[in-house]
């Protein structure tokens, strides 16, 4: 048979698809993604269905966990706000766990030295301004020289995530450390920890209203607006007379801040001290909740519940079943493989090839 | 003397971890794709190289040969990090999702992977999961005879590295030679530079792309292997082999793009991780160790001030092809 090769298919970009068809295809993958998760678990020899169950009430079924997940949810949305902006630029910013480090660092700084001195509301403030300052310097860094020669970002950031943590290390061996040879910073007087409101500590609050700034920044803002041009393209930026480089200074000032602040939450709020390990790998799953949310400040306050739920429920199925906890990773990128993919079919149309006959016929 | 000696003898064995993780991301930048999901294919990588070499012991028994072990741990970490690069392809390449985002979700997935793997072996054998010392010899000592291991200096500097150095050297020849010298590795070349044009001259963009990626992946991902079976002592460690991604993937920019560089670079790189070890400098040991990452990020930036027409990474790194879009 003499075939003439045709392919199978070819793609087109869609162009008009409703909100509310992609929101449906990104439902499908989530499903997709539950379904791959839970064939894992069949490979591990567990029941699914069982370990879905003791995934959501190990994370929500007591008050005391939900709780818990609450807090996890707090720095990771935080978090997400924070890079959006980047992301957003197509700056690549992976540096938000130094940030947040460096953050608590401010913040840590006025909690040790000045606590007991002024009274507790302007400590939290001025440990809270100091946290912010310092995320902002310490992706200021890095921003000034990708504006100036285009030094490469994602690995400049990341670099300096390792570079505060061994600072905070050296911290709390040497000038911070509390009992001689502990290695520990003192826990933090009660003066400079946050105060709880449902008894959760306020941050929740902050980040909240962060969420709210971000959303009216990215998309009512002159800033928000020239953010979006620099993303799409610097020509058209330069050539609508935009000065990039200004711009993404600005941005990753305001964006380190936002971290600085998580920072300054985390360590005051929940863990009342400050340790090496004080960004806890969630300055890379905000980057995470932030993609899979399309950079939408209110859609990531359900992404970052939702990992949380992961992460807290993956700890209850380390205890009743024996399973190691970095599952929670594994089904993490589980997620985001599959939102990853869901994508394409929102932006592309698959057509298949009509048989020639057909194509001669019409 | 001595101490020089010793010092660039744990740098090659510090580095070789890195240098295969710097091979694996040349030849995957090579075709125009930036995987960030190093880190998490090297993860991968040691922990089911290990677990390869664990249960062929568990197996064997007293049989157990050291060729067959570290043949088995070779294969199982390529092909670990081969399917981590296969599903990064498969993301990136047909589906044309975000390279960066999709990296950083495969070093999410990769260390999750790991992580698991060697949790799951330790609590599932009751205990630390490490390979006997008989097996354990064969990954970390030389191959080559006593007699030539014992000329003074130069025995130890060129005959007495365990085998992977060896390995790496021939890999970064090899891939040298395809990529200058061969119709293939000009090709692959020209699908990184400019894609549009390779298709149009009938290069199979897709073909090289997947292939690229998908062997890089496996490369990398042996690094992994090769630091926990021989750095860490055959015990999964995870601390140990956190930034190790990172590092080598840095390196490749240091490298400017070239196999035979990854060598030099992922030695210096090896000699600054355990400096603080060997030279004594009146600096605290904490602040000593961050030395590897603000020499990465001086690399970055003078790498960045001179902008060396031949120094550039591919024209289309980063950026994911769609013929239509021409």
């Amino acid at each position: 048979m003499n075939k003439v090769h045709t392919p199978l298919f070819h793609l087109t970009k869609r162009t008009n698809l409703s909100r509310s068809g992609a929101w449906l295809i990104r439902l499908g993958s989530f499903l997709a993604a539950i379904i791959i998760g839970g064939l894992i678990f069949v490979l591990l020899g567990q029941n699914p269905f069982e370990a879905y169950q003791s995934i959501i009430t190990g994370s929500l079924g007591k008050s005391v966990a939900l709780r818990q997940t609450i807090k996890i949810a707090v720095p990771l949305l935080g978090t997400a706000i924070a890079i959006a902006p980047c992301f957003k630029m197509r700056f690549w910013n992976i540096g938000a766990e130094g940030q947040i480090t460096a953050g608590a660092i401010g913040a840590t700084f006025f909690a040790l030295n000045f606590a007991g001195k002024i009274p507790s509301m302007p400590l939290l403030l001025s440990m809270g301004i100091a946290g912010a300052l310092c995320g902002a310097f310490w992706a200021l860094i890095p921003a000034v020289f990708k504006a100036k020669w285009g030094t490469n970002e994602t690995l400049f950031t990341l670099m300096m995530n390792y570079i505060v943590i061994g600072f905070v290390r050296w911290l709390q061996g040497g000038p911070w450390e509390g009992k001689p040879g502990s290695q520990i910073i003192p826990n933090f007087n009660p003066d400079a920890v946050l105060p709880e409101v449902f008894r959760i500590h306020c941050g929740w609050i902050i980040v909240l209203a962060l969420t709210i700034f971000m959303y009216v920044y990215m998309k009512y803002s002159k800033h928000g607006y020239e953010i979006a041009v620099v993303g799409e393209s610097h020509n058209t930026a330069k050539y609508a007379g935009m000065n990039v480089a200004k711009i993404t200074i600005r941005t990753m000032l305001l964006s380190g801040a936002i971290c600085g602040l998580v920072g300054f939450m985390v360590a005051s709020g929940a863990n009342k001290t400050l340790y090496h390990n004080v960004a806890d790998g969630v300055g890379f799953t905000a980057i995470t909740v932030a993609w899979l949310a399309q950079l939408k400040p209110f859609v990531m306050i359900v992404i970052s519940l939702l990992l949380a739920i992961l992460d807290k429920g993956s700890g209850e199925l380390q205890t009743r079943m024996g399973v190691p906890s970095s599952i929670s990773d594994i089904i993490t990128g589980v997620f985001l493989f599959c939102m990853l993919a869901s994508e394409f079919f929102i932006n592309y149309r698959i057509i298949f090839t009509k048989s020639h006959k057909k194509e001669a016929a019409k | 003397m001595n101490t020089i000696v010793s010092l660039l003898y744990n740098a090659v064995l510090n580095g070789t971890p890195l240098m295969f993780g710097t091979m694996g991301e040349v030849l995957t930048e090579k075709s125009g794709n930036l995987n960030l999901g190093v880190e998490g294919m090297m993860y991968m990588g040691g922990a089911i190289g290990l677990a390869g070499a664990f249960y062929y012991e568990k197996m064997a028994g007293s049989a157990a040969n050291g060729i067959v072990a570290i043949l088995i741990a070779l294969l199982l970490a390529f092909i670990a990090g081969a399917i981590g690069a296969l599903i990064f392809s498969f993301i990136t390449i047909s589906m044309r999702a975000n390279q960066n985002v999709t990296g950083l979700a495969l070093t999410i997935f990769g260390t999750g992977v790991g992580q698991f793997i060697g949790e799951y072996m330790r609590t599932k054998e009751g205990g630390y999961v490490v390979v006997g010392n008989g097996l354990k010899n064969f990954f970390q000592a030389s191959p080559f005879p006593k007699a030539l291991q014992d000329i003074p200096v130069a025995g130890k500097l060129i005959f007495g590295h365990n085998i992977f150095v060896y390995l790496g050297i021939i890999i970064a020849v090899i891939m040298a030679i395809y990529m200058n010298r061969t119709r293939f590795g000009l090709n692959l070349r020209a699908v990184g530079e400019s894609p549009a044009t390779a298709d149009a001259a009938g290069i199979n963009v897709t073909r090289y792309k997947y292939l690229a990626t998908v062997i890089g992946g496996g490369i990398s991902a042996i690094g992994g292997m090769v630091y926990i079976m021989t750095i860490a002592g055959c015990v999964w460690n995870h601390e140990g082999l956190a930034g190790e991604g990172w590092l080598a993937v840095a390196l490749v920019i240091f490298c400017l793009w070239k196999p035979i560089s990854a060598m030099w670079g992922s030695t210096l790189f090896g000699a600054l991780l355990i400096m603080y070890l060997r030279v004594r400098l009146p600096i605290p040991s904490e602040i000593y160790k961050i030395l590897p990452y603000v020499v990465t990020v001086a690399v970055l930036i003078i790498t960045s001030l001179r902008k060396k027409k031949e120094n550039q990474p591919p024209e289309s790194l980063g950026l994911s092809y769609f013929r239509e879009d021409r």
